[in-house]
């Protein structure tokens, strides 16, 4: 197996977005995640689940440089996190910002495409025109102009997709998107996220509902501090891998 | 009679040479402050502005023990030096240790204050009688404004304005989704360091007129009144501007008609009427307003539950 290395490292760079190697993170003293090894396949809906305080978040924050690195490395499509930052969209998580911000659904949109404009630059007709399209994938454009604490959570959420959507990535990092939201907003970011797939983009996504993952998911990262599984669902969505991952605390208490 | 009073003051702006200064010093105190006070009332660090405000104290004290003039720029820059060198430890202290940010504000603000009281009264103690005016910079004094002082907190007031301007979109994002802003590639620490030093400028500028004790509600309550009139952030920003520059202006006119009233505690108190009013009466959030909806809806939906139970009188009448 591993006589062939070299070959088929450049193979699975094709087929991996992300591959991260020993990542270790450690907020002061306490190990939030210990030595990871993982490749989040190409075109996959790939589901991160994990106990609260698993480090899930800080996964997927890691991947962008969010939080410093104690250990390890990830590259995007084979380069570092900031020469290739154009290829990740962020969702975070909706509790992270306040919703009082005097701004509306429209403009916050639009913020996806500050990247792409970069220093000094305003926005434009052409970007906000960008940010209604996306706004309008959502099923939002009723609601450009509304204040954005004046939406429901789940349109919030919606906002913050069509957010991400307006960055035209190639992976999307979300940090659990369907916590909490109704219906309609399920079906509308699960519908998106399906044809993100089909264009071959990679989707991640801190996800908490353990009943939802083998219908919505092809692929499970488990993780307990240390990764406990990695794989399609159905070879590593197991009673056994489950048990594993939320059991007490990981071996790393000691 | 009165108003004849209140119109002469008002003219006084363009007859009278100090009072003039006196009011345009204080208009752009309070545009600047009324400005960038809206990133410190959305970021939540309203108390950070009241921190840096008191380390500039001793700023003022050690650029006068050095350099022996009171000339304004080197006493500002004392100042400035100071407060800077506060917010930043402030900023250091939240970051390597465990000290939460409001034990660390009260760190800095108190720390500070305390060295800055006992410089200027060790000034005052070793006696000549140039000293003396440094304690206005306690609760300030635009009476003492001149041209030159005007000219001064003129261009320090376009340089805030020209870094908020052209960094904007920046301090936006950074303000309202900062991790998502660093994911984008924006160095959130930097910009916040240009923004506390943006906002150290116009801490700066209020020396002056309002004074270190009070400088923080120039920051606060602009940008509180404006929030109560809009939901956009840059229409709350030229509000909050608009306001600051008023209260600047009527606060020094109120002031100029008695002796020795101090023009930075009448300013703040203008610029709190004008939060009062801005909370009653503004149409969106004001309590006012608010109290009419709550009043009709409540009027509405006795009403419908009058019809509702009438129509159920008239249904069991029928059987």
């Amino acid at each position: 197996m591993e006589q062939k290395s070299s070959k088929k490292n450049s193979e699975s760079e094709k087929e991996y977005s992300v591959i991260i190697k020993n990542l270790s993170v450690t907020y002061r003293t306490e190990p939030a995640l210990w030595n990871i090894d993982l490749n989040f396949p190409k075109g996959q809906m790939i589901a991160i689940v994990g106990p609260n305080g698993a480090g899930k978040s800080t996964l997927i924050k890691a991947v962008m440089g969010l939080v410093p690195i104690t250990a390890g490395k990830v590259s995007i499509f084979g380069k570092t996190y900031s020469k290739n930052r154009d290829k990740v969209a962020y969702v975070p998580q909706r509790g992270s910002v306040d919703w009082d911000f005097p701004t509306d659904a429209l403009d916050v949109v639009e913020m996806g495409l500050y990247g792409k404009l970069g220093w000094f630059r305003r926005p434009n007709s052409k970007t906000r025109n960008l940010a209604k399209e996306c706004l309008d994938k959502v099923g939002l454009s009723n609601y450009a102009d509304r204040q954005i604490g004046q939406l429901s959570g789940g349109q919030q959420q919606r906002v913050f997709l069509a957010r991400a959507l307006a960055q035209d990535a190639q992976i999307y990092l979300m940090d659990e998107p369907l916590n909490g939201v109704d219906v309609i907003t399920e079906k509308t970011i699960l519908s998106i996220l399906e044809n993100l797939k089909k264009e071959g983009k990679t989707i991640v996504m801190v996800h908490h509902e353990l009943q939802t993952v083998d219908k919505y998911f092809d692929w499970v990262v488990m993780v307990n501090r240390n990764l406990i599984a990695n794989g399609p669902i159905k070879e590593v969505f197991t009673k056994i891998n489950l048990d594993r991952t939320y059991q007490e605390k990981q071996r790393m208490s000691i | 009679m009165i108003l004849e009073e209140i119109l002469s003051i008002f003219l006084g702006i363009f007859t009278d040479y100090t009072l003039r200064y006196v009011a345009l010093g204080s208009a752009i105190l309070g545009i600047t402050s009324g400005a960038l006070g809206c990133f410190t009332v959305l970021r939540k660090q309203s108390l950070f502005g009241d921190a840096i405000a008191h380390a500039a104290l001793p700023g003022i004290g050690f650029a006068y023990l050095f350099a022996g003039t009171k000339d304004s720029l080197l006493l500002m820059l004392g100042a400035a030096i100071f407060a800077w060198f506060g917010g930043m430890i402030t900023l250091a202290i939240t970051s390597t240790t465990r000290i939460k940010q409001d034990a660390a504000l009260g760190i800095t603000l108190s720390v500070f204050f305390g060295l800055g009281i006992v410089l200027l009264s060790y000034l005052q103690s070793i006696g000549g009688a140039s000293q003396g005016g440094l304690d206005r910079f306690l609760f300030g004094q635009a009476a003492a404004l001149i041209e030159s002082d005007v000219i001064n907190l003129g261009i320090l007031s376009a340089v805030c304005f020209t870094i908020l301007i052209l960094f904007y979109k920046e301090f936006k994002i950074t303000t309202f989704d900062s991790s998502f802003g660093q994911s984008l590639g924006f160095p959130i620490k930097y910009l916040n360091v240009l923004l506390t030093s943006v906002i150290v400028v116009a801490v700066v500028i209020g020396l002056h007129t309002v004074g270190v004790v009070l400088m923080v509600s120039m920051l606060i309550a602009p940008a509180a009144a404006a929030r109560q009139w809009t939901s956009n952030l840059k229409n709350m920003i030229i509000l909050s501007a608009i306001f600051g520059g008023l209260s600047g202006i009527i606060g020094s006119m109120i002031s100029s008609t008695a002796e020795g009233m101090s023009t930075g505690p009448v300013i703040v108190i203008t610029i709190t009427a004008i939060l009062g009013i801005s909370f009653v009466f503004s149409p969106k959030q004001g309590y006012l307003f608010r109290y009419i909806r709550n009043q009709r809806k409540s009027q509405t939906s006795l009403d419908n539950i009058k019809t509702i139970s009438d129509k159920e009188k008239e249904n069991h009448g029928n059987i």
